[in-house]
């Protein structure tokens, strides 16, 4: 990419610095699932986020000297099927209009610095409907961790091209193959001003962990972005 | 001791209301003839422990207003039209949510870019029904500068009391005039705090809000999990349950009643002149400051003519318009836009009374003497001094 970017260093945090992670068990992380049932079709990797953020969370909470204190945390999400899992989970939770996740994140942080503010989007909602506010919170630099759920597409309204669809790419919107380029989420975050940025992927669950870990334990803007599978 | 009296315009007087109602939550974008209300608290926020914090737009504004309400701070958001217009995605999830928020809208003409230095009255029926959906909503109408700041002390109160977004509705005279105001001491004004529940977690969740005991809402962040949705959700779980229709149902109209129960409550309305009076001038905001020129005219040309001024303006004071409609033969409706009010006191009305309405949407105040003719129009017989 251009040599701009390149100037800052983007921060690795699958780095020694960042938090180290032990798995917690099944039972340990479904006593934060309020309930068993999802909207997720088989064959959905969200789950495999949601359990990541309950183990990142865990992990930094009993971590030595832990100042994360898990009533504090709060969940804000979008619109789109990843949002619903601020519904399956124990945590304080706010679940907002389509995109404006980092909006009302941005107020409740500025309300009280205190919580511990982890944001959850979709591609969708968070690089076309929510795009400005994204990188207008990159820009402030606020203590917030965004994770979003890239599946290159509208999951929930059944399959249509998003901002993060490959170019060339048949969705329902795009029968002739995608015309447009996709965003490079991490890139567009990382010029936008955000000081901690990472990319992992459901297929590797210890490392999106760990990096969401390092994310909320990073003081600063942090984008994490989680590759997902649609089969939808 | 009295406070001084001090200069002041309409929309500074918004500001050191939102401060004294306790507001320490700001979030907005520059939009004439607004601005100066976001000028004013990035001045006075930081002096009282608050947050200011200009936006990126006005969706944002709104949504940062929802955070920090849930976070457990007043918190208040100023603009204009258009920026009106991109707040009602987010006041529809203030009002489905129950989050206590305060908008300052002040009006200016439109629609799109319109007039943006000149006063209207257009956004009278976006306050109502800008938002999609079943909803209810409370709007106040200052026509005054002292009025600005008493009205959004009201605005925190009644969004407090009632768990819901509340618009003030200025406008662009009302906005940039000044008067000279001695504001009340703040031990004269009553502050509604929000209450915060005194119960277990555990009992908290087994408990519903009733129209007449709205339950307090704790902070994000507290030990009581609190999960706020714009889904239809499930009043006494609080999760969402889009499958059930009676859930649905039940909601939209606990949502409807929780303001229209408490409309005795809710509405103010000023009443001039209204003892004996044949016509009546129905008027809100700036506007009724003309209108009260000409009806103090009338009286002094020997004519009844009352006045009946809404400080509420949603929900409608219908009551108020019924016992009008009962005694007058005729209701004068000025307002600067076209017929938006006139249409719901008609209804309200229900042909007791002839509605006559009188509309200016080309950014000049209705001046007394455009009132006085249409007074005129109803006294034929009477002899007018020239």
């Amino acid at each position: 990419m251009s040599a701009l970017i390149d100037e800052r260093r983007i921060e690795m945090p699958s780095q020694p610095h960042s938090p180290k992670i032990r798995p917690r068990s099944t039972e340990e992380i479904t006593r934060h699932l309020i309930t068993p049932k999802t909207i997720w079709c088989p064959g959905c990797t969200n789950g495999v986020v949601l359990r990541a953020i309950v183990d990142a969370l865990l992990n930094l909470h009993s971590a030595p000297e832990s100042t994360l204190d898990l009533d504090k945390v709060t969940l804000v999400a979008g619109i789109g099927c990843c949002g619903r899992i601020v519904q399956y989970l124990d945590f304080s939770s706010v679940h907002t209009t389509h995109g404006r996740a980092l909006a009302v994140a941005t107020g409740a942080k500025l309300a009280d610095p205190q919580l511990h503010v982890v944001v959850v989007m979709g591609d969708g909602d968070c690089m076309a409907i929510g795009g400005n506010h994204l990188i207008h919170a990159a820009r402030r630099n606020l203590d917030l961790t965004a994770i979003v759920f890239n599946n290159s597409i509208y999951g929930m309204t059944g399959g249509q091209m998003s901002p993060t669809t490959f170019e060339g790419d048949r969705s329902t919107t795009s029968t002739y193959g995608n015309v447009e380029q996709a965003f490079d989420t991490c890139e567009l975050a990382h010029a936008a001003g955000a000081t901690y940025v990472a990319r992992g992927t459901t297929y590797n669950y210890l490392q999106l962990a760990r990096l969401i870990a390092g994310g909320i334990a990073h003081q600063g803007f942090a984008f994490i972005e989680a590759m997902v599978i649609c089969p939808t | 001791m009295p406070q001084p009296l001090r200069l002041l315009q309409g929309n500074e007087a918004c500001a050191e209301g939102a401060i004294a109602a306790g507001a320490r939550f700001f979030a907005g974008y520059p939009i004439t003839p607004s601005t100066e209300i976001a000028e004013e608290l990035s001045r006075l926020m930081p002096r009282v422990g608050g947050t200011f914090i200009q936006m990126e737009d006005e969706i944002a504004s709104m949504a940062a207003v929802i955070g920090a309400s849930l976070a457990g701070a007043k918190a208040l958001t100023a603009t204009s039209g258009p920026g009106f217009s991109l707040m009602q995605e987010n006041i529809g999830h203030a009002a489905m949510a129950q989050v206590p928020c305060v908008i300052i809208n002040v009006m200016r003409g439109g629609p799109s870019t319109g007039l943006p230095t000149d006063p209207a009255q257009g956004d009278v029926m976006q306050a109502r029904w800008g938002t999609h959906g079943e909803h209810s909503i409370i709007a106040l109408c200052p026509s005054s500068v002292e009025e600005c700041f008493r009205l959004t002390v009201e605005a925190f109160n009644l969004a407090e009391r009632y768990r819901t977004p509340v618009v003030v509705l200025s406008d662009a005279m009302v906005g940039h005039m000044r008067e000279g105001v001695a504001l009340p001491l703040p031990e004269e004004l009553e502050i509604v705090e929000r209450r915060q529940p005194n119960c277990s977690p555990e009992e908290y969740r087994s408990l519903v809000s009733t129209v007449d005991n709205i339950l307090p809402r704790p902070p994000l962040g507290s030990k009581f999990k609190v999960r706020v949705t714009g889904l239809v959700y499930d009043r006494q779980s609080g999760r969402p349950d889009t499958a059930t229709p009676a859930v649905a149902q039940e909601l939209g109209s606990y949502l409807r009643q929780k303001i229209y129960c408490h409309a005795a409550e809710i509405v103010r309305v000023e009443e001039l002149c209204m003892e004996d009076a044949e016509v009546a001038i129905f008027a809100y905001g700036s506007v009724a400051r003309a209108a009260k020129a000409a009806m103090r005219w009338a009286r002094r040309s020997g004519v009844r003519v009352g006045l009946v001024r809404p400080i509420t303006l949603w929900p409608f004071p219908t009551a108020a318009v019924e016992r009008m409609a009962r005694q007058v033969r005729t209701v004068i409706v000025p307002e600067m836009n076209l017929r938006q009010i006139a249409w719901e006191v008609q209804a309200a009305v229900r042909g007791a009374a002839e509605v006559v309405d009188y509309g200016r949407i080309d950014g000049r105040l209705i001046t007394p003497e455009e009132i006085q003719e249409l007074i005129k129009a109803q006294f034929y017989y009477h002899h007018w001094e020239a």
